[in-house]
């Protein structure tokens, strides 16, 4: 899960990160009052989880009260790179000698947590990665040692970081840790990190992704949980409990299991055709779930066939097949089912579902047969 | 030969009074495999359909001479069970557990490493591993395998490595072993522990190796062929057309910024010598014509 801006600073309050005073705003009288009581010049910052926000014009300095309700109006219901701006944050704008970067996350290759730290913030790292790799320092820690202040002051040294700001540096960086893992975080990132010209150092943005598997431990979330935004359809395949992300094209997918959902994808591509969602079923594939999936997918306006590829291991490809003719009950779908089934039990699968083929029910023996009809039909072809 | 398992693997199976654990090993015991245990706190002394139960692993491995164990318990708990086998002294530990805390995943891993090397953690979140004929441990439908070789076979994904599987026993190609490593950002077994096992195991003679996005494991496991193997080696990769940025069904399948596409990976194993496959069928065809060249 992604957090806000705004929340990631409030998360990081939690944990004794300093950032500047503010608050959070959803209409402009809000926003007014926030920046009257913060004091000019004041910042006003559209909260969308999306990059580029500054140069869409979604940042703004106001030095007046009018100047905070005109930035603030213009803001609110902003549009941003697809993203709606619902919310701003509100916070007195600082004075910035220096700009840096630090961030922790998981380093998958060394199995290790790792430390990024850089004296040139403020601008997008990948960039930095790119175009001056030297600028960052990367130091892995390892989990069962945690990171000690010394360590992070070397860091920090190490970096680059200007005399007056490694102490203020290093502390934050020991608090990011424990907001990284206490936190259970997948990412935790401040750029930029600022040195103000009183020599203070604290953090100007909040990148947060927090690990969904860790929900469990964390009552607290759901304060996050319920400001994310996702489109419709992805909320209804959510508290259906199904795996589902919308994508652009015209053929609905259905399959049992992550990796041959993604291969399913692929294969369409391959044949020319565009999949309209990814759709992992998961293990069983009884009537419930496979309704479920067939409602969900028939919301989709774009979608002109589905294509249910399924591989029967645990899961007995005949049940996925009394699950079809089950969910087919319920659902009047919309567009042709194209239908894999290969695994344990398919024979018998196959017999079951023999009587119901129609040009609304197509059986095709493999997944590239399935898929190349699937493709046909969402193209505007007939198939026999 | 095969590798990590065989017919005199002792398997215990931690979590086995659950559903679950009932379910998937009492499959795996009908299949051949020598199930002795099960371990679930509180409730030594009772048994799963004549299979005893024990409070601790230490108890169980004592009792029976178990040198593997299957762990089918919740999230919240896996990692502790992990490290209850490996502190028993259990070599070989298999964890089907999804949703693992990814910080509790690299505590766990790194635990292993300092404090019990000699301990190899195949998982979470995978499908298990099976020597067709002699011992199957974790979720694989057995009777999709078929014994014999000369194929082995490592997948980071479930239903593709029974993909993988059926598609050759179809063609009346066997497999030695096949490992399931698991969809997570820090699986406890990697592409290279297996390929590097593969090769030393006389009877494997080729192969088959499915990967997808995320991660650079799959680009290492080049680097490793390039450098080590001399058997042939036929990959897979799923994900071409996944978007950025999204977790798809597996935590460690997501590209992360330009890190981690399908196509680095292909590119990577097809100038390692890899013959790569555009899909899962096209994989197993590579294969039949690499074997009937053996």
């Amino acid at each position: 899960m992604d957090l806000f801006e705004y929340q990631g600073k409030q998360y990081f309050a939690r944990f004794g990160i300093p950032t500047s005073p503010g608050g959070v705003a959803d209409t402009v009288d809000e926003a007014v009052a926030i920046a009257n009581k913060v004091g000019y010049p004041a910042v006003i910052k559209a909260q969308v989880q999306v990059g580029g926000r500054g140069k869409a014009g979604g940042i703004k300095i106001a030095n007046s009260e009018p100047e905070a309700r005109k930035h603030a109006s213009n803001i609110l219901g902003m549009d941003i790179k697809g993203h709606l701006v619902k919310r701003v944050w509100v916070e007195h704008a600082s004075d910035i000698e220096k700009e840096y970067y630090a961030s922790f996350t998981l380093d998958r290759s060394a199995k290790l947590h790792l430390a990024m730290v850089s004296a040139k913030g403020g601008v997008d790292i990948e960039e930095v990665a790119d175009s001056d790799p030297d600028a960052i320092v990367k130091h892995h820690v390892n989990p069962l040692d945690g990171i000690s202040i010394d360590e992070a002051r070397s860091i920090a040294e190490k970096a680059g970081i200007d005399q007056p700001a490694i102490g203020g540096v290093a502390d934050i960086l020991v608090k990011l840790y424990d907001a990284f893992v206490k936190g259970d975080a997948d990412l935790v990132e401040i750029n930029p990190l600022i040195l103000t010209p009183e020599h203070k150092v604290h953090a100007l943005d909040a990148k947060v992704t927090l690990d969904d598997a860790a929900g469990f431990r964390h009552p607290e979330w759901e304060e996050f949980r319920v400001t994310q935004e996702y489109d419709g359809r992805e909320k209804m395949a959510k508290e259906r409990g199904l795996n589902y992300i919308g994508l652009d094209g015209s053929v609905g997918i259905i399959a049992n299991g992550a990796g041959l959902a993604m291969s399913t994808l692929d294969v369409v591509n391959q044949v020319g055709g565009q999949a309209a969602n990814f759709l992992d079923l998961g293990g069983g594939a009884d009537a419930k779930v496979m309704t479920n999936a067939l409602e969900v997918i028939n919301t989709d306006d774009k979608v002109r066939s589905v294509l249910v590829n399924i591989f029967g291991g645990i899961t007995r490809c005949d049940h996925v097949a009394e699950g079809i003719i089950e969910a087919l009950s319920r659902v009047e779908l919309r567009n042709p089912l194209v239908i894999r089934l290969d695994g344990t039990n398919a024979e018998k699968a196959r017999e079951i579902l023999q009587p119901y083929v129609s040009d609304k029910l197509i059986l095709r023996p493999t997944m590239l047969e399935a898929a190349r009809t699937a493709v046909e039909l969402a193209n505007g072809g007939n198939v026999k | 030969m095969s590798i990590f398992v065989d017919k005199d693997t002792k398997v215990i199976v931690q979590g086995l009074t659950g559903g679950q654990g009932r379910f998937h090993g009492l499959r795996n015991r009908d299949y051949g495999t020598q199930v002795v245990a099960g371990v679930t706190p509180g409730k030594g002394g009772t048994d799963v359909e004549g299979i005893p139960i024990f409070d601790t692993v230490e108890e169980a491995v004592v009792a029976t001479g178990a040198n593997a164990s299957f762990i089918v318990v919740p999230p919240r708990f896996a990692s502790a069970a992990v490290l209850e086998a490996a502190k028993a002294g259990i070599p070989f530990v298999v964890c089907i557990t999804e949703f693992i805390p990814a910080q509790d995943e690299a505590m766990m891993y790194n635990t292993l490493k300092r404090d019990y090397p000699g301990t190899r953690l195949l998982g979470p979140n995978c499908p298990g591993v099976i020597t067709p004929g002699q011992c199957n441990i974790g979720i694989t439908s057995g009777d999709i395998a078929l014994p014999g070789g000369p194929v082995g076979i490592v997948s980071r994904s479930g239903t593709l490595t029974y993909q993988a599987l059926h598609e050759l026993s179809q063609k009346g190609i066997g497999q030695t072993t096949c490992v399931g490593i698991g969809g997570d950002p820090v699986p406890g077994t990697n592409f290279i522990d297996c390929l590097s096992a593969f090769e030393s195991d006389p009877e494997t003679k080729a192969v088959i190796m499915i990967g997808e996005i995320g991660g650079s494991e799959e680009e290492r496991a080049a680097e490793f062929i390039r450098d080590h193997m001399t058997k042939p080696v036929v990959a897979y990769i799923a994900g071409v057309t996944a978007p950025p940025g999204k977790k798809m069904g597996h935590a460690g399948a997501i590209i992360s910024g330009s890190q981690g596409t399908a196509q680095a990976k292909m590119k990577a194993l097809e100038s390692a010598g890899v013959i790569v496959a555009k899909n899962p069928s096209e994989a197993a065809d590579l294969m039949a014509e690499v074997v009937s060249k053996l």
